[in-house]
């Protein structure tokens, strides 16, 4: 609850503020300010149980410690995100204030869809998070790469907006109640309802297109390409781990019970899910667009989580959000600061830059799941939750190959920066300074504590 | 924060962890050569002070918490077999520190750290008395030695690593599902619904047919590692392009890394499913005897030739562990340590020659005998070992593991005891043409070697002749983990 009423608070301080402003780096301040209250009062919360506000909610939202720790990771990597971009974010165009109260607005939204209890706020979370969304990609006004993204997203994401609508409308149809409460509506065991199971197939096109699984995921390269790096790096981590617990929650309280109806229907999904995006994400040129791909193949891993819908699933899928942000972030701060996005540019960075290129090195190898860093972990998990479900082994099988093949692509930036030499003059450009350092330090060395104590985390689960 | 108390297994994983760490911010070549020596000198004291502590519980095995809620422990033991093979790597460091003292590499401190993390993690994989933590050493291991063949190593590195690294990962992966899914089938703890321990492991109830193919799971893993024939082909371009002082972490005891999680980790595990493949696994590993001897006595690289010749070694202690004999076995357990030994020195002369003369092609070579007669002794008795010669330590191995296969089928054993004289043929004849003969302008120049490479040489000639004259003590060490292994099977 706090969170929710903080972040809308903080947007609107954001957004009027831009006209008061003098300087130009006021709003990245306030934001990260905010940022740290807004956590801070997400994590009392989450100790209490206790909000500061007393609404009455009708129940329409519900926060549990899962809910609320998952959104404190996403709080976290948001001020990480902060930390490491906001000179980056400033850069982008003239409207900085707008641009971190639309980011706020879409926390708001983040943090309505994973706390959602009926099918309306599951919507209208969704949608807060997606609006702000379009507006950012195309906030590189000149740039008609950066349109054409908008636009597409902004079609294509309307469009499965209206898939889910009629998803929800179809399940308000087909059950008895005549009510949106998931409680209501919760399926017992049982064969389902055509109506209801109409709704289901709806409800799960649209939530693959929110996480871009594959067959839905055609928006996703051009999109991540276009849009600006930095808001490339928000959308392709923080908004990503959003989407899956809004989809998480969805299927395990309505659709938990008839599991082995959909089952199947979602093995395929994820399996071409990480099957597309890592075989394709091989041969791509740009680093960029590689990790759009990549981005869809952890997409694939953290499907497994939805497969199998267990303990382990939901630990760990927080845990692998957690990672896959941490590491993700860490690596577009980096690309952000590179002239040259082909994996070329990264030659010989080792030398010129230890620093950066050793902490990429360690946010490449917590992606591709080596232990010790995060990564492993969250990787760990999906497949225990995969193997303990039981139905589809072949899935567990498939995901382990496919994270070999990851290895490949995440490998060839490695191989560049340290054993390959550049010839052309340095192609990163933009300013490097300490602070840069050693917030990636910080990154670095929390994706390799969490590899070793993942506790830090999933203790907070079992309160 | 690790329980109460120091013990071996903790400072054998964490001095030269530690030490390694430290040692990327030194920046002087010489003083990161010189702390690296250090600290491996102290972890070889350290595990030879703990052979004397045989039987204190106490001093050998450290449980501790870790991830409470899934049931795994930071537990590490020492037992007898983890002993001959932490003993090994302990031995092999220092060794190869002073054997390569003089190479100088670019950016030693990097050089020299990853090394440590790298015994670091071997010596975590022989420690490890958890499967998860298993899996976390055995992956820790591969990471520095990746980096460290793809930066120091020769012109084709980067693509013959990568193949390397590729197929140890993706082995290793399938291992880990193997893992999860005993896990999964193992009794509550306290905390966790499931154990990782090696005793619920060892515990553990399958019914055949899920041993069947989890033992593939978890062989294909370990075979990729040792390797056996037909998952060998990324070992002699490793082997070629690594710089040499990795190229021995790698045969000397990365290799063992394979044999020994057979050893612990599968045949105790899956004993219906080691029955119903043994009579394969043992099949392969022939083929892999007879081809990979056949292959080193066409070769023209000293460093592919000694490759060759360590497959088809490690072929024969393959199908030595899948006969389930006990004499097979221990022989297994003692010859993982003079294998170790013995190629080590191989490695050293091949360092010695290539850095003096600039090549290592046998056909460019000859005639070192007349300038370096001390070198071509060393080489000598190590080549003998190599060919496993009665005194030396091999030949205990050896026997023993003949010894073993013969109980289990005359015919294999007929067709493994060729590779003996196979390797008679292409050992000698390496003797002969590298070292005897007309010199040549490469060789004439020679120099024998200095007192540090004859000190070391030297270490290695005592280890030959002292397990091969007198076995007995590292035999009583392999006994008790070779019955612990072989009850599983009554």
């Amino acid at each position: 609850m706090n969170a929710i009423i903080l972040t809308a608070l903080f947007g609107i301080i954001l957004m009027f503020g831009g006209v008061f402003f003098k300087s130009k780096s006021t709003p990245k301040y306030v934001a990260i300010g905010g940022l740290i209250i807004v956590l801070i009062a997400n994590c009392l919360e989450l100790r209490n149980g206790e909000p500061f506000f007393d609404i009455n909610l009708n129940d329409m939202l519900r926060f549990t410690s899962f809910n609320l720790t998952f959104l404190s990771v996403i709080f976290s990597a948001t001020l990480l995100y902060f930390l490491l971009n906001g000179r980056d974010i400033e850069k982008v165009g003239t409207n900085v204030s707008e641009y971190f109260a639309l980011i706020f607005f879409v926390l708001c939204g983040v943090g309505i869809s994973a706390t959602y209890n009926t099918l309306l706020t599951l919507f209208l979370g969704i949608e807060i998070m997606s609006i702000p969304l379009y507006i950012l990609t195309a906030s590189d006004k000149r740039n008609l790469k950066s349109n054409e993204a908008a636009l597409k997203y902004f079609l294509m994401g309307s469009f499965s907006t209206g898939i889910m609508l009629m998803g929800i409308a179809f399940i308000y149809g087909g059950n008895t109640q005549g009510s949106f409460y998931i409680d209501n509506i919760a399926l017992g065991e049982g064969k389902m309802p055509v109506m209801i199971a109409v709704g289901l197939v709806f409800l799960l096109t649209a939530m693959s297109f929110k996480v871009s699984a594959a067959p839905f995921h055609f928006w996703t390269p051009d999109v991540y390409d276009g849009a600006p790096t930095v808001f490339t790096s928000f959308m392709a981590t923080i908004i990503k781990a959003a989407g899956f617990i809004a989809f998480l929650r969805l299927f395990e309280n309505v659709f938990g019970k008839v599991q082995p109806q959909w089952q199947i229907l979602l093995a395929v999904i994820t399996a071409a899910t990480l099957l597309i995006g890592n075989l394709t994400a091989v041969f791509q040129q740009s680093v960029k667009r590689m990790l759009a791909y990549s981005s869809i193949a952890q997409a694939g891993f953290m499907l497994l989580a939805i497969f199998a819908l267990n303990e382990y699933a939901k630990e760990g899928l927080v845990l692998y959000a957690a990672a896959y942000c941490l590491a993700s972030i860490g690596l577009f701060a980096i690309l952000i600061r590179m002239n040259d996005y082909t994996i070329e540019g990264f030659n010989g960075l080792g030398k010129r830059q230890p620093l950066l290129a050793v902490t990429a090195t360690i946010f490449l190898l917590s992606l591709t799941g080596v232990p010790l860093t995060a990564g492993f972990l969250g990787k760990f998990y999906m497949l225990v939750a995969v193997m303990n479900d039981g139905h589809q082994k072949w899935l567990a099988i498939l995901a382990v190959l496919c994270a070999a093949i990851s290895a490949y692509y995440y490998f060839r930036i490695i191989q560049a920066m340290f054993f390959k030499d550049s010839n052309e003059a340095p192609s990163e450009i933009w300013d490097i300074n300490p602070r840069f350092k050693a917030l990636l330090v910080i990154t670095a060395a929390l994706i390799i504590l969490l590899g070793i104590f993942p506790s830090l985390i999933a203790d907070w689960l079992h309160y | 924060m690790f329980g109460y108390s120091v013990t071996f297994p903790h400072l054998l994983v964490f001095v030269p962890l530690i030490a390694g760490l430290i040692i990327f911010f030194i920046k002087k070549e010489n003083s990161a050569k010189a702390i690296s020596l250090f600290a491996s000198i102290v972890t070889l004291s350290v595990s030879c002070f703990s052979l004397c502590y045989a039987d204190n519980k106490d001093l050998n095995w450290v449980p501790y918490e870790w991830l409470k809620y899934i049931g795994s422990s930071f537990s590490l033991g020492l037992d007898g077999m983890g002993k001959i093979l932490t003993l090994l790597t302990a031995i092999a460091f220092p060794v190869i520190f002073v054997a390569s003292y003089k190479s100088s590499y670019k950016n030693a401190n990097v050089f020299y750290g990853l090394m440590l993390l790298s015994q670091a993690g071997l010596m975590g994989v022989f420690l490890s008395m958890d499967a998860l933590l298993f899996y976390f050493f055995w992956e820790l291991a591969l990471i520095p030695v990746y980096f460290l063949c793809s930066r120091w190593g020769g012109e084709r590195r980067i693509q013959a690593t990568f193949k390397f690294f590729v197929y140890t990962f993706a082995g290793s992966l399938l291992m880990l599902l193997g893992i999860i899914y005993v896990y999964l089938h193992t009794d509550r703890t306290v905390y966790a619904a499931h154990s990782f321990s090696i005793n619920s492991f060892y515990s553990v109830v399958l019914n055949a047919h899920q041993q069947n193919w989890l033992f593939w799971l978890f062989f294909i893993a370990f075979a990729i590692k040792m390797p056996v024939f037909p998952f060998h082909t990324w070992q002699p371009d490793a082997y070629e392009q690594s710089p040499t002082s990795v190229t021995m972490v790698l045969s000397g005891v990365m290799v063992k890394m394979g044999l020994f999680a057979v050893l612990r980790w599968l045949i105790p595990v899956f004993p219906e499913a080691v029955l119903n493949f043994s009579n394969i696994v043992i099949i392969l590993s022939i083929i892999g005897i007879i081809y990979a001897s056949l292959i080193a006595i066409k070769q023209d690289d000293l460093k592919r030739l000694i490759a060759y010749s360590s497959i088809a070694h490690i072929g024969l202690m393959c199908a030595a562990i899948f006969t389930v004999e006990q004499i097979g076995i221990e022989g297994v357990m003692i010859q993982m340590f003079n294998h170790g030994i013995n190629i080590i020195g191989l490695w050293i002369v091949v360092e010695l020659i290539e850095r003096q003369t600039g090549v290592r092609k046998i056909s460019q070579l000859g005639g070192i005998a007349h300038t370096a007669p001390f070198l071509t002794i060393m080489l000598v008795v190590i080549a003998f070992a190599n060919i496993a010669l009665p005194l030396t330590n091999a030949f205990v191995g050896e026997f023993m593991m003949f010894n073993g296969l013969f109980k289990y089928n005359i015919w294999y054993t007929a067709i493994a005891g060729i590779s003996i004289i196979l390797a008679a043929v292409y050992t000698l004849n390496m003797v002969k043409n590298v070292f005897y003969g007309n010199s040549n302008g490469l060789t004439v120049a020679m120099k024998d070697i200095s007192l540090n490479e004859k000190m070391i040489l030297c270490v290695i000639i005592v280890a030959i002749f002292l397990i091969g004259i007198y076995p007995q003590p590292m035999l009583d060490m392999a006994k008790d983990s070779v019955s612990l292994i072989l009850s599983r099977f009554k």
